[in-house]
């Protein structure tokens, strides 16, 4: 593991109260992997990306928990130790290429900052590392387009380029956050191969934030499904689509369009909300809306593999509903 | 099996998260957050209470003029002696000098080069400069409403006119404009047609003064209207058979009270510094009208010899100015907290 | 270009001459006095004021009188109802003082404003930026003419660290001039640093929220590289325009109070004095001087900012 988180928690002091965002966060990165983390809008997985390399510290955060980083310990690294890290070990990019690029720089001057930023290297040396970098991301032209503006290129050639300032000097980690989710679904797969093809030239270990299990199973190795705020399953790939054991996980395939098992007629929802995290539950945060809950739901469940008191003998009965996976309809009281 | 359709709930109220009840989650208006929002700025409000105090002195002049310095703001006392520490001294001294500030009850911040004290001048002027900075900024409000809605809502060539009309004043250097206009009408007063306006009228400075900031109120108004003429409740407005004059009041207007009740505010501090000025120079508040500024300009005459008389009525500017500008900055902030509101001035 | 740059002068000319207009409506029509009978003097009798209204060309039709005088304005031989001194010429010669005074201000109140609003940004909502905020809204809040007054009673009369009044020409004696205006400098700039340094503190809180910046972060470039290259730089660009704006009003007038408390000798000077005597002349000469400085500086700025946010110099954005 050349990345592992233990018992990450952040909340963040507002107006209206405390916001726990992430709550005992756990997971591994091994050397090469694809690990992506799944969630709906508000699980904290955006949250907890950003935490890995400290750019949510402000006066109103508090952090606790580790991030060990090839035995370093990240949290406990002050600002100019971070720098150290941020973009030469740890990279990242993030969901809207449209304003994560400076509008009124070049693109290339922003790509040699960064370079320039880690390295000895002339301005001449870097500029020819950055366009060889375009030309790694599949950028044409890329010694007449390093001169260009951002607003001059579309959205999926500019997510391109944020992914080549982010390898330019050959992290072992890239942190991906929503990278997809503002770009077109064609450009959307053109952007995933490139990260998979990234991963496996370069052996480039990658956490994968999404809310899309589509995008999941196109290029995940592992998969970690959070909801309000904690992680509830943990699994590979395959083991995530046909044995998952989390009743939020079988309420998030439930209602997916799927071509390999027969459809229901209506694609079901998950009646409900998640909980405020101002005030979240004390025992299971699904329980509310958990078909299967039972009165050992007020404790709160530990994680190993999934976050369930339930059985997995139990799960994996329960969760075949109507000929596939699903989140059995609660019964009306 | 396939779930069938009969089985679908109709969506009633939404959900609430678990742990939220129904009280807390209840829609609170936006007046209402922004009033929460102001309630916590204490130093905001500290000084809209100060703005509040210096207008309830002023109204109060005459009770301090009877009661307390027992004279008025134009009586003159250049002959008189008052007694000072047991002993009897000229209120203005044989070679000009008149009696400095710190005495108490009569003449308690002094007396100018007629003997008449300041104090009570300071409480009467004040009444005229304040009267002069609020009516101005109800002129320039009225106006930039008007031209903002009118240029944002029909556009064409009503935008083509207003705005050219509106760069042209603009484009004039406000002190000059207001200089000249002061000057000039200040000599033969205002005839238009049955309105006569005579030249010592307070409401010369006051429609001069009005009329300047016009455009700089006007274009962020107009701005606004412009972006929310393409929202969609316009289009259904208009799709209901609303007429245009029933959108722009009804529809429009409540949309941009925020931005109008901030830029009123922070224009009477404006306007009082820029009837400071004129009367400074001589084209606004006329004799034998008295206004901070004109004591500021009867006081600079003798400067070196009774700086008080320059340095008070000034200290209450600022101060006036100073209490509507932080309070106006407390309304920015709680009617917008994204700050879309800025004054170009 | 060429046509965007050519519609702007056209605009700007239509606006000057509206404004030539105004001016010599405000004068003409409106009062109640006579500028012959005036100028004749008090004892005057009839056949004098006859004699100096046909002189000046006063009894032709008021059309004729605008279109004489915007020609004499344009040839440089417009003279002074009251003094027969030329106008083009006074103007001219106070151009020195009053650009002195603006350039010298200018620079001070934006070196200021930068250092005050980028303290007040970085430190925001501690008490160095509460502090700094306080100051500045009270520079807002002065009278400038009252803030000259006092500072010349209390620096030039009681503490004579500064001479009291006038204008030393910088080819006289630089270190004079510089003397002489150290105080006018400081008045002219408070209330600018004042405002500019809220505008400042305001556009760079807002960036700092922005994507770019958090992308900034991630690259591991130290938070002074990213305050400054990233947050400063995108901040200052409505500045600019503000400046551009501010610079143009102030050269075109808006010195005069601190000209007249001051004694410069500028062209503010000079319009305070033409305004008190209401010869149209000088006025009509010093308001077309002002609105001219005030119209090409918004249209240097339009074009500046075009320069500066190479999204608008570019064109529009490539399809997504």
């Amino acid at each position: 593991m050349i990345l592992e988180v233990k018992d990450l928690t952040v909340s963040f002091a507002t107006d209206g109260g405390v916001v726990r965002a992430v709550e005992g966060v756990s997971f591994g990165l091994a050397a090469g992997e694809i690990l992506a983390i799944v969630g709906e809008s508000g699980s904290g997985k955006s949250v907890t990306a950003q935490t890995l390399i400290g750019l949510t510290r402000a006066p109103n955060t508090t952090i606790s928990g580790s991030v060990r980083f090839d035995g370093v310990e990240l949290t406990d690294l002050d600002d100019e130790g971070l720098q150290g890290v941020r973009g030469e070990r740890i990279a990242m990019i993030f969901q809207d290429p449209m304003t994560s690029l400076n509008p009124v720089y070049r693109v290339g001057d922003q790509m040699i900052e960064m370079i320039r930023a880690h390295r000895e290297m002339s301005k001449r040396e870097a500029r020819d590392r950055a366009v060889d970098l375009l030309r790694q991301v599949g950028i044409p032209n890329p010694e007449r387009r390093v001169h260009d503006y951002p607003h001059e290129f579309s959205g999926g050639m500019r997510q391109r380029v944020m992914i080549a300032m982010a390898l330019s000097l050959d992290p072992d980690v890239l942190i991906a956050d929503e990278p997809t989710t503002a770009l077109d679904v064609t450009v959307q797969a053109q952007i995933l191969r490139l990260l998979d093809q990234l991963n496996r030239e370069r052996g480039l270990a990658v956490v994968l934030i999404t809310h899309d299990l589509g995008v999941v199973a196109e290029i995940a190795d592992r998969v970690a499904v959070m909801y309000a705020g904690q992680i509830v399953e943990e699994a590979t790939l395959d083991e995530l689509f046909y044995d998952p054991l989390h009743p939020y996980t079988w309420g998030l395939l439930g209602s997916l369009a799927r071509l390999d098992t027969p459809n229901p007629e209506r694609l079901a929802q998950i009646p409900g909300q998640p909980p405020s995290l101002l005030r979240p539950p004390t025992g299971c945060r699904f329980a509310a809306r958990c078909p299967h809950e039972f009165d050992e739901c007020a404790e709160p469940p530990p994680l190993d593999h999934d976050r369930c008191w339930l059985e997995p003998a139990d799960q994996r009965r329960l969760r075949e509903v109507d000929g596939r996976i699903g989140l059995r309809k609660p019964v009306a009281t | 099996m396939v779930a069938s359709i009969g089985e679908l709930e109709a969506p009633g109220e939404p959900p609430l998260p678990t742990g939220v009840s129904a009280e807390e989650i209840r829609g609170r208006s936006p007046w209402y957050l922004a009033w929460l929002r102001m309630r916590r700025n204490r130093v905001g409000l500290a000084f809209g209470v100060l703005f509040l105090l210096i207008v309830l002195a002023c109204l109060a002049a005459p009770l301090w003029a009877d009661h307390v310095a027992h004279t008025g703001p134009n009586e003159n006392h250049i002959t008189d002696k008052i007694l000072i520490d047991g002993q009897e001294t000229y209120v203005v001294s044989p070679d000009g000098t008149p009696v400095g500030p710190g005495l108490h009850g009569r003449y308690l911040l002094g007396a100018d080069q007629n003997g008449r004290d300041v104090m009570v001048r300071l409480l009467y002027g004040g009444r005229t400069s304040i009267y002069i900075g609020v009516v101005a900024a109800l002129v320039t409000t009225v106006f930039a409403v008007l031209v903002g809605l009118l240029c944002g809502y029909y556009r064409g060539w009503i935008d083509a006119i207003l705005s050219r009309v509106m760069d042209v004043v603009w484009a004039f250097p406000v002190l000059l404009l207001g200089i000249a206009l002061g000057t000039a009408l200040a000599l033969g007063g205002l005839k238009i047609g049955a309105i006569v306006v005579a030249g010592d009228s307070l409401w010369i400075p006051i429609l001069i003064i009005g009329l300047v900031y016009v455009p700089y109120m006007a274009r962020p108004i107009r701005g606004e209207i412009l972006a929310l003429r393409e929202k969609e409740f316009v289009e259904a407005a208009v799709a209901q058979g609303k007429g245009s004059l029933r959108i722009m009041f009804s529809e429009l207007l409540p949309n941009v009270v925020s931005t109008i009740i901030v830029f009123f505010t922070l224009n009477i501090a404006n306007n009082m510094l820029l009837e400071s000025s004129l009367s400074f120079l001589g084209a606004g508040v006329r004799a034998p009208n008295a206004s901070w500024g004109t004591m500021i300009a009867d006081g600079y005459q003798t400067i070196y010899t009774a700086p008080h008389l320059t340095i008070v009525p000034g200290l209450l500017i600022v101060l006036t100015v100073l209490s509507l500008n932080v309070f106006g900055d407390g309304l920015r902030d709680a009617l917008d907290p994204r700050a879309k509101i800025r004054l170009e001035h | 270009m060429l046509r965007f740059a050519a519609r702007r002068i056209l605009g700007m000319i239509a606006v000057l001459f509206a404004i030539s207009v105004v001016v010599f409506l405000i004068f003409n029509v409106i009062p109640n006095s006579d500028p012959a009978q005036r100028i004749a003097g008090k004892n005057a009798n009839p056949a004098l004021i006859a004699r100096v209204t046909a002189d000046l060309g006063l009894d032709q039709p008021l059309p004729v009188q605008y279109l004489t005088m915007m020609r004499k304005i344009l040839t440089g031989e417009l003279t002074s109802y009251a003094s027969s001194q030329n106008v083009v010429e006074q103007i001219w010669k106070g151009l020195p003082a009053t650009l002195s005074l603006c350039i010298g201000a200018a620079v001070l109140w934006m070196t200021l404003a930068i250092i005050f609003g980028y303290l007040s940004a970085v430190h925001s909502g501690k008490f160095t930026d509460r502090a700094l905020t306080i100051l500045s809204l009270t520079g807002i809040s002065m009278p400038v003419f009252w803030l000259a007054a006092i500072l010349l009673y209390y620096l030039s009369y009681k503490a004579q660290l500064f001479p009291t009044s006038s204008y030393v020409p910088l080819t006289k004696d630089p270190l004079d001039w510089l003397y002489h205006l150290i105080l006018p400098w400081i008045t002219l700039a408070v209330l600018f640093v004042g405002f500019y340094s809220r505008v400042l503190r305001s556009n760079m809180l807002d960036v700092m929220n922005e994507d770019y910046v958090r992308t900034a972060r991630a690259k591991g470039i130290g938070e002074r590289q990213v305050r400054l290259r990233h947050v400063l730089r995108n901040s200052m660009i409505p500045i600019v325009t503000l400046f551009g704006l501010d610079f143009g009003a102030v050269v075109g007038g808006g010195a005069i109070l601190t000209e007249t408390v001051f004694n410069l000798n500028g062209v503010g000077l000079y319009a305070g004095q033409a305004i008190g005597s209401l010869d149209l002349p000088p006025l009509m000469g010093v308001t077309m001087f002002g609105a001219f400085f005030i119209v090409l500086f918004n249209t240097i700025v339009d074009v500046l900012y075009a320069f500066l946010d190479p999204r608008i110099r570019l064109g529009e954005a490539a399809p997504a």
